[in-house]
């Protein structure tokens, strides 16, 4: 593990020209650019705003709804927008994986890490929406950085997984988007936790995006954090980190042969 | 002088047929639900490597040689570690740096400039380093102009170009070379070869695979012959050639069956099975001159109505230079169907003017429409050997030392100024 780990940070200029062409590539003949990372959850945040907000009337805790989604909603896109890249990482490079060598996790790292770039450009929209609701963040904004943290091993735990499986069944890719469309739902994003029952709760709080997105929300727009949430969402989070870490590990050795 | 490279017992097991089968989760399932106990029925392996050891010191340039599908490009993937061997182990002292493809994750979208940078640092250079070589990278590639045009508007020269161009700074310890050189015009590859041979120059250790005889003969201290997965021959470079090129001829001498699966590809629709020199009577003629007819007659045989096929024949040297290639479809001919069954092509040549030696014939049927697909192709499929003939009408011995190929020519000497004295004699003396 050790020497694993070393020869990762022996490789760290891979990973970052990796997510380079990555983002490079991703908004490369796009006319309006990375306009596009603002665009994907904003025009969601508004038809969620219209039919979610206005017509079917969810509370939103008090926040106004649209600031209260689109909160939910930066995450959630670089979740399921970097799950999708990064389970497919290996089977999209398989080029690179039967021409030469580096160590393998690079190409599922890169991913999640180029994706960031979406998320901080995401991030300076949610700020002017903030100032244009008059909502002021307290001192637990500092924790916000921890949720992003935590989302990315979330990430990289879940996608190591998928993309070690994703070289032997491709049916991994077609997966992805199908579970990443059925978790919108069962995460708090167009509403709150406190919008259901105690019970329905603890089998919500299972997805550990519903932690992530209700802690990141809650300090950013200075409301109570529900901390055990928080807390077993990180709990979910490492063991799927590792158990994904593990599985990379145990599989690589064969990805060159059967990618 | 130390040891680069250390490969003991080294062996590598592919499980043929399993990829398909195994790619769909629905079929694992499916064998797990109807006999959940039962161990899945034994795969058909195949053993690419198989117990190879050989060390290698520092500063040799070991050249690998053997038929397609040896086990060459194995061996070099799994000495750079791209994939791992079923047993033994590999030890190589410094930095490794392989070199299976020229331009490896060159990206299209990004330009000349960037790709550098990009490929560089997954061949193993830092940034730093690329920074301080770009200038002389980009001039060795010689697309200067280009350099910030997306490489997708580059042609294929130009990539090849720009990916030897990096793999040339990397200043390795080790360098693995796969068949990288068989692209490239001739000039580029010159400048290939040198670049080579500044690298052993400077003490570092060099594999190269290459088809290309006479560069592993000038470039190589070394060869290795690869057969079946297995060293068969480990020596002087110029002997392990030799030896080689000697394996391919098991072949009669007026003919061969074809019945051979050893370096054999295509998909087999169609199938050579026996290739005949014939004269132009259509006699058996084992001895073939310079200078003389001699009728190819390549029998095949149908599994299936072949529509338009090619058939072809190539011409090389033992030192796998090209000579000639012959094929139906350079002359423009159209063969709309090939019934199934036996039968066969002649390929009937007036004017053998091929000089003395041993050249070797490669064979393939592909298909026009099809662009791509290959019925049957043998390499080295037997060889043919030229005898010496006065093909000058003089009395001197004409043989390979003279080249491959002769002109019908004249002499003519009327321009020399004539004196009286000095009488300029032609003919035999």
């Amino acid at each position: 593990m050790g020497e694993w780990l070393s020869e990762i940070w022996r490789t760290r200029e891979i990973l970052f020209f990796l997510a380079w062409r990555d983002v490079k590539v991703r908004y490369k003949q796009a006319a309006l650019g990375v306009a596009w990372a603002v665009i994907q959850p904003l025009s969601t945040m508004i038809v969620f705003a219209f039919f979610f907000g206005q017509v079917a009337k969810i509370p939103s805790d008090g926040v106004p709804y649209r600031l209260f989604s689109y909160t939910g909603l930066l995450l959630w896109t670089y979740f399921s927008v970097a799950l999708g890249q990064v389970g497919n990482s290996l089977v999209a490079n398989s080029n690179l994986i039967t021409k030469i060598y580096f160590p393998r996790v690079l190409l599922p790292a890169a991913a999640a890490l180029a994706g960031l770039l979406d998320l901080l450009v995401g991030s300076v929209f949610l700020v002017g929406l903030m100032i244009y609701y008059h909502v002021a963040p307290g001192w637990s904004v500092l924790l916000t950085p921890l949720f992003v943290v935590e989302t990315v091993l979330l990430v990289m735990g879940l996608g190591m997984l998928l993309a070690a499986l994703n070289v032997r069944y491709r049916d991994v890719k077609y997966t992805i988007p199908f579970a990443v469309q059925i978790g919108l739902f069962v995460t708090p994003i167009i509403y709150p936790m406190s919008f259901f029952s105690g019970r329905l709760q603890s089998w919500l709080a299972l997805n550990p995006m519903a932690g992530i997105v209700e802690g990141f929300r809650a300090c950013l727009l200075n409301t109570p954090v529900d901390w055990p949430l928080v807390g077993s969402s990180w709990a979910i989070t490492l063991v799927l980190f590792v158990v994904g870490s593990l599985h990379f590990r145990s599989t690589e050795r064969v990805f060159a042969d059967i990618v | 002088m130390a040891e680069s490279i250390t490969v003991e017992n080294l062996s590598k097991r592919y499980e043929i047929g399993a990829l398909r089968r195994d790619t769909q989760l629905r079929e694992q399932l499916m064998s797990l639900v109807r006999a959940p106990f039962k161990r899945h029925a034994p795969k058909e392996v195949l053993w690419a490597l198989r117990d190879v050891s050989f060390s290698v010191q520092e500063g040799e340039v070991v050249g690998i040689i053997g038929r397609n599908g040896a086990g060459k490009s194995t061996l070099l993937k799994v000495l750079s570690k791209i994939t791992y061997p079923t047993t033994g182990r590999v030890r190589a002292r410094g930095r490794v740096a392989s070199l299976l493809e020229v331009g490896t994750g060159f990206h299209e979208e990004l330009t000349g400039r960037e790709n550098i940078y990009l490929n560089g640092s997954i061949l193993g250079m830092k940034k730093r380093e690329v920074d301080k070589k770009l200038d002389a990278i980009v001039e060795f590639s010689g697309v200067e102009r280009f350099i910030d045009t997306p490489i997708k508007r580059y042609s294929s020269g130009m990539r090849m170009r720009l990916g030897f161009a990096v793999a040339a700074h990397l200043e390795p310890d080790v360098l693995i070379v796969d068949e990288v050189l068989a692209v490239g015009d001739a000039a580029f590859q010159k400048k290939c070869l040198s670049a080579m041979q500044e690298l052993q120059g400077g003490g570092r250790t060099v594999l190269f695979v290459s088809h290309n005889m006479a560069a592993v003969e000038n470039l190589c201290t070394r060869g290795l012959w690869i057969a079946n997965g297995q060293v068969r021959m480990d020596g002087g470079t110029h002997e392990v050639i030799e030896a080689y090129m000697n394996s391919f001829t098991s072949a009669e001498d007026a003919g061969a069956e074809l019945n051979v699966v050893d370096g054999r590809r295509g998909t087999g629709e169609v199938r050579y099975t026996r290739v005949e020199f014939l004269s132009q009577a259509r006699e058996p003629q084992p001895v073939t001159r310079s200078g003389k007819a001699m009728v190819v007659r390549m029998h095949y045989h149908a599994n299936e109505p072949i529509e338009r096929p090619c058939f072809g024949l190539k011409v090389l040297t033992d030192m796998g230079t090209l000579v000639t290639d012959a094929s139906t479809w350079l002359h423009g001919i159209d063969i709309p169907l090939v019934p199934p069954g036996d039968g066969y092509v002649d390929l009937e040549i007036d004017f053998l003017n091929l000089l003395p030696g041993r050249y070797y014939l490669t064979l393939w049927i592909d298909s026009v429409i099809r662009q791509g697909r290959i019925f049957d192709a043998i390499e080295h499929a037997m060889h043919l050997d030229i005898e010496e003939a006065p093909v000058y009408n003089s009395s001197r011995r004409i043989d390979s030392r003279y080249g491959l190929v002769y002109f019908p020519q004249r002499w003519n000497l009327e321009g020399i100024s004539r004196t009286p004295d000095v009488e300029v004699r032609s003919g035999t003396r």
